[in-house]
């Protein structure tokens, strides 16, 4: 009877999660739906998006920079460790830079964006959920979503893509450093190689999961931020909650596109 | 000019409004008491359209309000202002940029029509030369005296205020009562003050109505509520904990 019990117990509980789950899903997606119709239903809000885009494009390149050129030396130099066993030190540049553009660019640089941005989001909206901020812009006639949550989003959007070149471009220039200067790879094999083998879709790919990887970040830290639950303690939670569901949103997602822009792009 | 009808709302799985009916007229000063959590902040927020009820009616100038869209109640947001009880000003901006945000959003994009709107409404609440201070600059009674100012920037037919005096000295409270009577005078505007502040209470109402229970428990003059013997009314007017046990 207790042993009958206890599997009551753990089936409601796990019941309890996957409802959970399944809400703060929805929610996510209404949000979203809501952001996008907003979009092309009211004026942009130009002062709005230029200020969001300071902060997470201008503000995050530093972070986006020393990751890229940190990945990408680290790569240049495990792929040599590796690959000068079986004299192949000619095909390191074309493997960095593939290895860059598929997926270490797009989701490094989202996860710092999750982290850095999403949390600021997150934050920044729950803070202003708690004051009553939000409810006094609805008071004084403005639609939250059209104020708030269009240009952070749209922000996000549009710098996440630019970003990620970046820190592709920096990856891939520091690997070629660490290979050249310090390894001593014959540079214009490497150059040559990495030209011929990466493709202009390789860069696409980079380039599409950005964007995606964006709109997941953003619609996810803007749901957390504004379903704030009251009090202090709330906008820590809330903030913990959007950067820990981006990140494992980014990861699983990455999987499918991955396994997608593949089937799409190289059915050939 | 508005009225509730059974207003009915459940939060949290507690009904907090069990059918409120409350009517204020043109230019009428009402003031809603009652205890802590006893739904008076829930109402206001039913009044302004940022909850809906689960049951009854908000009519305001003859309008039906209740099932009306988040947009669609804007216009008629526009004709109701309302003071929060943290005030409620927006942080990333300043005292200037806050008070102009109403008017901006009306369209106002001469600069010095916006100085010159500003710079009235913040002599009206004696606040003349803090358009630059950043809301986090304010002590707590400049902030509601500033959030009162872009409250009552667009002349607003209704004025909502939320428990206007809480927190506040009581030289602070006092001057916050007297620009509620003067604000009404001034423009003739209708006003609802939810309050457990029974000082502000029968300075500033016409009429008192006190909220029990999620229902308008009792209505009258400051004079009949002051003379009340419903053990209920009389208790919170008098500020007495009976039934309540202190001693643990």
């Amino acid at each position: 009877m207790v042993r009958v019990g206890k599997v009551f117990n753990f089936a409601g509980v796990v019941g309890g999660m996957v409802t959970h789950s399944c809400r703060t899903a929805g929610g996510v997606f209404l949000l979203l739906a809501d952001t996008i119709r907003t979009m092309f239903r009211y004026r942009v809000r130009w002062d709005q998006l230029l200020e969001q885009m300071y902060f997470i494009g201008i503000r995050s390149q530093v972070v986006v920079l020393t990751t890229g050129a940190f990945t990408g030396a680290v790569f240049a130099a495990q792929v040599w460790f590796q690959f000068k066993r079986f004299g192949m030190e000619s095909a390191i540049g074309p493997t960095v830079s593939i290895a860059m553009c598929r997926e270490l660019g797009p989701v490094l640089c989202s996860l710092l964006l999750a982290g850095r941005v999403g949390a600021a989001m997150a934050a920044e909206l729950s803070s202003m959920k708690i004051t009553e901020q939000v409810d006094a812009l609805r008071a004084l006639g403005v639609y939250p979503t059209e104020y708030l949550i269009v240009p952070r989003f749209l922000a996000l959007v549009l710098s996440a893509p630019v970003l990620t070149g970046m820190a592709l471009v920096t990856g891939i220039g520091v690997g070629y450093f660490v290979a050249v200067q310090i390894f001593g790879v014959d540079g214009a094999y490497y150059w040559d190689n990495t030209i011929k083998y990466t493709d202009r879709k390789d860069v696409l790919i980079a380039l599409i999961k950005a964007v995606i990887f964006g709109v997941i970040i953003a619609a996810i830290a803007c749901h957390k931020g504004m379903n704030c639950p009251p009090g202090t303690a709330g906008v820590g939670k809330t903030t913990t909650e959007a950067v820990v569901n981006a990140s494992l949103a980014v990861l699983i997602t990455n999987f499918f596109l991955t396994v997608l822009l593949n089937a799409v792009l190289y059915s050939n | 000019m508005l009225e509730l009808i059974n207003i009915r709302k459940r939060l949290g799985g507690q009904e907090v409004l069990r059918g409120v009916n409350l009517k204020v007229g043109q230019g009428e000063k009402v003031v809603v008491i009652g205890r802590s959590g006893c739904g008076k902040s829930v109402m206001l927020k039913h009044i302004m359209g940022l909850l809906s009820p689960d049951d009854g009616t908000v009519i305001f100038e003859g309008t039906r309000l209740t099932g009306l869209g988040e947009e669609a109640w804007n216009p008629y947001r526009r004709k109701i202002g309302m003071l929060f009880q943290g005030a409620a000003l927006f942080d990333s901006l300043s005292v200037f940029e806050n008070l102009a945000f109403p008017l901006r959003e009306e369209g106002e994009k001469n600069e010095d029509v916006l100085r010159g709107k500003v710079a009235e409404a913040l002599k009206i609440v004696s606040l003349g030369g803090t358009e630059e201070k950043m809301p986090a600059e304010l002590s707590g009674g400049m902030k509601k005296r500033a959030a009162l100012a872009r409250a009552i920037i667009r002349r607003p037919d209704l004025m909502l205020y939320d428990e206007p005096t809480t927190g506040l000295d009581p030289i602070v409270a006092d001057s916050i009562n007297r620009l509620i009577l003067h604000l009404g005078k001034m423009f003739g505007m209708a006003s609802i003050v939810v309050t457990h502040d029974m000082t502000s209470a029968r300075m500033v109402g016409d009429r008192i109505s006190y909220l029990h229970e999620g229902k308008i428990y009792f209505e009258g003059t400051p004079e009949q509520v002051d003379r009340c013997e419903d053990p209920l009314v009389r208790d919170f007017v008098r500020g007495h904990a009976q039934g309540i046990d202190v001693t643990g």
